[in-house]
């Protein structure tokens, strides 16, 4: 069966040179980093030049990234980290409603012991307003943390604006950039931002590995205790394998990124705009601009986004719906609902993300199939024969 | 090319020897199973049910060990429209509902159906012990299991020929030993797995519970006889179902049942064990597989629950309205329950059970 991957915000296919750099580590780099013996030494020195490396693509520090098992892991830290450490200066976090499950259950489970939680509105594009964020903060405020940009949606925030509004506020600044790293060029040095969260694998690494950049000076309380790994504020062995590859993939990104970007930034428009071209009562959710280069996310209306999704996997097309819940169905995507999207048309959107490696000739592929199933689904659709009675 | 079908999976043995039987036949299959209701608030960790957490784990499991695709689909607000929310209804009016026909009328049977257009499948396959035979007119009929013990026919009787050709039961004709057989040389996962029990959203001890947090408040009242002479003092009418012996607290000379329930009273009417006894029971939305009644009266095996041996019974059809007259007097007719007819092992059709009569 073809197949075509629209699924890069949920995870990206492994670059094959990340596959090469890190084939030693999986045989004769097996010593412990923290060992002082030759078999430690030469594993220990991997993860620090991975460490260089990533610190180069965003310009930080070196010592300024905390190694984590992903970015979930990280958004806990930073959140915990200051919330665990600060708490006693005040007990309030101001965060969105878009915000990632790892952002919003973090500051759930911190609403229950005891922390105030403000969840900034979106408006109806899907964008955060830095006044909102101004008019949330209080004089026990300790963290304010708001997305780069939206896994569903794209949509890019105005993190520095924000930043400069936390900084001016005395108020530490965390951003989630798993889904910005990579697609907007993103310079640490120029940031008003005290920490940031990124993944390897959703920039062609592997999964289980993430990453925090703290600004040197910021203080965290770890979440995982243990051995003195990442100066104190992360124990357990390193994921030696997964940090290797993280390195290698965003040296492979510092040099590759522009023309990746122009590439899938094309390859997006072109999809997007045939699909709007080809078929009716289609609604573009999320702002039009201010959006991720890869990223589309469109209501079918009349269609259920589950049956659409189902149907396109059946014919080799990945991409995604909503949010899916602990049993693996779909439900209305919260993040549309915050936007204030009509829930039908929430029930009946698809997401679709591009990335490295997408052609001319699949996005052919894939707007054919769009079509095709579209139109399947709508001609027996209930809700397309109800609207037409009442009009 | 194949020709495709959906396996309706609730991760039991019985359903997923089913699909494995649909792959042999040469369809291909898609696992699909129904997610229908938040069950994180009632099962905590409680398995054997039809679709708790733990049971789509195994569904899928399965799925992965034939190779087939398994998607969950989400039902939740079909299942409160079409189940819960007149499940709590017929409680408030004083009857005791069989939630698990509804489900299979409404979600597994139609909802399901709707699903196998959307994915391009010709129908849906199910674990139920039932069978499906094509008749001379070429009609499809419905019959009840040869495995007396495991014959959910009861379940199904809202189900009509139209439906029926596009629904397959691939172990309906086989004893239970012979599915778990199959499932153990299959090396399915869940071949020794036990059966499922309780209805799926409340367990047995928290049907009050449930209601209430439904909006149904409890509200003492009196036990009456059928004279209307009071007896005791009732913990709320939801707490009990016709032909109910234990748990009553009433002391008296002769064992007593609940007789009746009157909703609107607030009344429980208790009487001795023969004053539960009726000799016939009206029952309306009736359906009929064949899409009518064989005739305006006929002669028919009348069952009024599921555990029900049956009972030969003289019927009369009119205006969606079924009247039945049992050849020997009934125990524990239940408003709420089904009444459903057989000539012999086919199932005609049947309906709700509004009264019974005496």
């Amino acid at each position: 069966m073809k197949t075509v991957y629209m699924d890069h915000n949920a995870t990206t296919p492994v670059h094959p040179e990340v596959g090469k750099a890190v084939a030693p580590y999986l045989a004769e780099m097996f010593g412990n980093p923290s060992s002082i013996h030759w078999a430690g030494r030469g594993v220990r020195k991997a993860i620090e030049d991975a460490r260089q490396e990533i610190a180069a693509f965003f310009g930080c520090q070196p010592l300024e990234i905390v190694f984590t098992s992903s970015g979930t892991e990280s958004d806990n830290l930073a959140i915990k980290g200051v919330a665990y450490r600060k708490g006693n200066e005040g007990k309030h976090i101001v965060t969105s409603a878009v915000e990632h499950p790892a952002i919003i259950n973090t500051c759930k489970f911190l609403e229950s012991k005891g922390f105030r939680v403000t969840y900034a509105p979106v408006n109806r594009q899907g964008i955060v307003e830095p006044d909102s964020v101004r008019r949330a903060l209080t004089k026990d405020t300790v963290l304010v943390s708001i997305m780069h940009a939206n896994n569903e949606t794209g949509c890019v925030m105005p993190i520095a604006e924000i930043g400069r509004i936390a900084r001016e506020a005395g108020v530490l600044m965390h951003t989630d950039a798993v889904q910005a790293t990579g697609k907007i060029p993103i310079d640490w040095k120029e940031l008003p931002i005290d920490l940031l969260t990124f993944s390897g694998h959703k920039v062609n690494g592997l999964k289980g590995a993430g990453g925090l950049i703290a600004r040197k000076g910021t203080e965290l309380e770890a979440v995982i205790h243990g051995g003195h790994q990442e100066r104190g504020r992360r124990g357990g062995t390193e994921n030696v394998v997964g940090i290797v590859a993280m390195g290698k993939a965003f040296s492979l990104l510092k040099n590759g990124m522009a023309e990746e970007v122009r590439q899938t930034r094309r390859l997006r428009d072109k999809f997007e705009k045939a699909l709007f071209a080809g078929i009716p009562d289609l609604v573009l959710n999320g702002h039009p601009v201010e959006r991720l280069p890869n990223t589309v996310n469109i209501s079918f209306r009349y269609v259920e986004g589950e049956a659409l999704l189902l149907n396109l996997d059946m014919l080799g097309i990945a991409c995604s719906s909503g949010s899916a819940c602990t049993s693996g169905s779909l439900e209305a995507s919260p993040i549309l609902m915050a936007m204030g999207a009509d829930p039908v048309d929430a029930q009946g959107a698809l997401r679709f993300s591009l990335g490295r490696g997408n052609t001319d000739e699949e996005i052919d592929y894939a707007v054919e199939a769009v079509r095709v199933v579209v139109e399947k689904l709508r001609a027996m659709s209930p809700l397309i024969k109800r609207e037409a009675k009442a009009r | 090319m194949k020709k495709r079908i959906l396996a309706a999976m609730s991760g039991g043995v019985d359903s997923s020897v089913a699909a494995l039987l649909m792959q042999r036949e040469g369809y291909e299959v898609i696992g699909i199973s129904m997610d229908l209701y938040d069950f994180s608030v009632v099962t905590k960790g409680r398995s054997g049910t039809c679709c708790s957490l733990d049971d789509l784990y195994d569904a899928r499991r399965v799925c992965d060990q034939l190779g087939i695709p398994y998607y969950v689909l989400n039902l939740r607000e079909e299942f409160r429209k079409e189940v819960i929310d007149p499940f709590v209804q017929e409680y408030s009016s004083g009857r005791t509902p069989n939630p698990c026909i509804l489900c299979n009328e409404h979600l597994k049977f139609r909802a399901l159906l709707r699903k196998a257009d959307e994915l391009g499948a010709e129908g849906v396959g199910t674990g139920h012990y039932a069978v499906i035979r094509r008749g001379e007119t070429g009609r499809c009929r419905l019959f009840a299991s040869p495995d007396a013990s495991k014959d959910q026919s009861y379940f199904l009787f809202s189900l009509d020929a139209q439906r029926l050709e596009r629904i397959r039961f691939p172990v309906g004709g086989m004893p239970k030993t012979e599915v778990r057989r199959i499932a153990g040389e299959a090396g399915l996962p869940v071949f020794e797995k036990k059966e499922s029990q309780d209805v799926c959203f409340v367990t047995d001890d928290s049907y009050t519970q449930f209601l209430s947090r439904k909006g149904l408040k409890e509200q003492e009242g009196h036990f009456v006889d059928k004279k209307g002479a009071v007896l005791g003092a009732h913990r709320g009418i939801l707490r009990y179902t016709v032909g109910q012996r234990k748990g009553l607290g009433i002391a008296a000379k002769e064992p007593l049942y609940v007789v009746a329930i009157d909703a609107e009273k607030n009344e429980v009417i208790l009487g001795t064990e023969d004053e539960t006894l009726a000799a016939g029971a009206i029952a309306r939305n009736a359906t009929f597989v064949a899409g009518a009644p064989p005739a305006a009266e006929f002669r028919a095996t009348a069952k009024v629950r599921y555990r029900h041996a049956g009972v030969t019974a003289t019927v009369r059809c009119e205006g969606g309205k079924i009247q039945v007259r049992f050849d020997a007097p009934q125990k524990s007719v239940t408003p709420g329950q089904a009444l459903v007819l057989y000539d012999g092992d086919e199932v005609l059709g049947g309906g709700w059970i509004e009264c019974a009569s005496v």
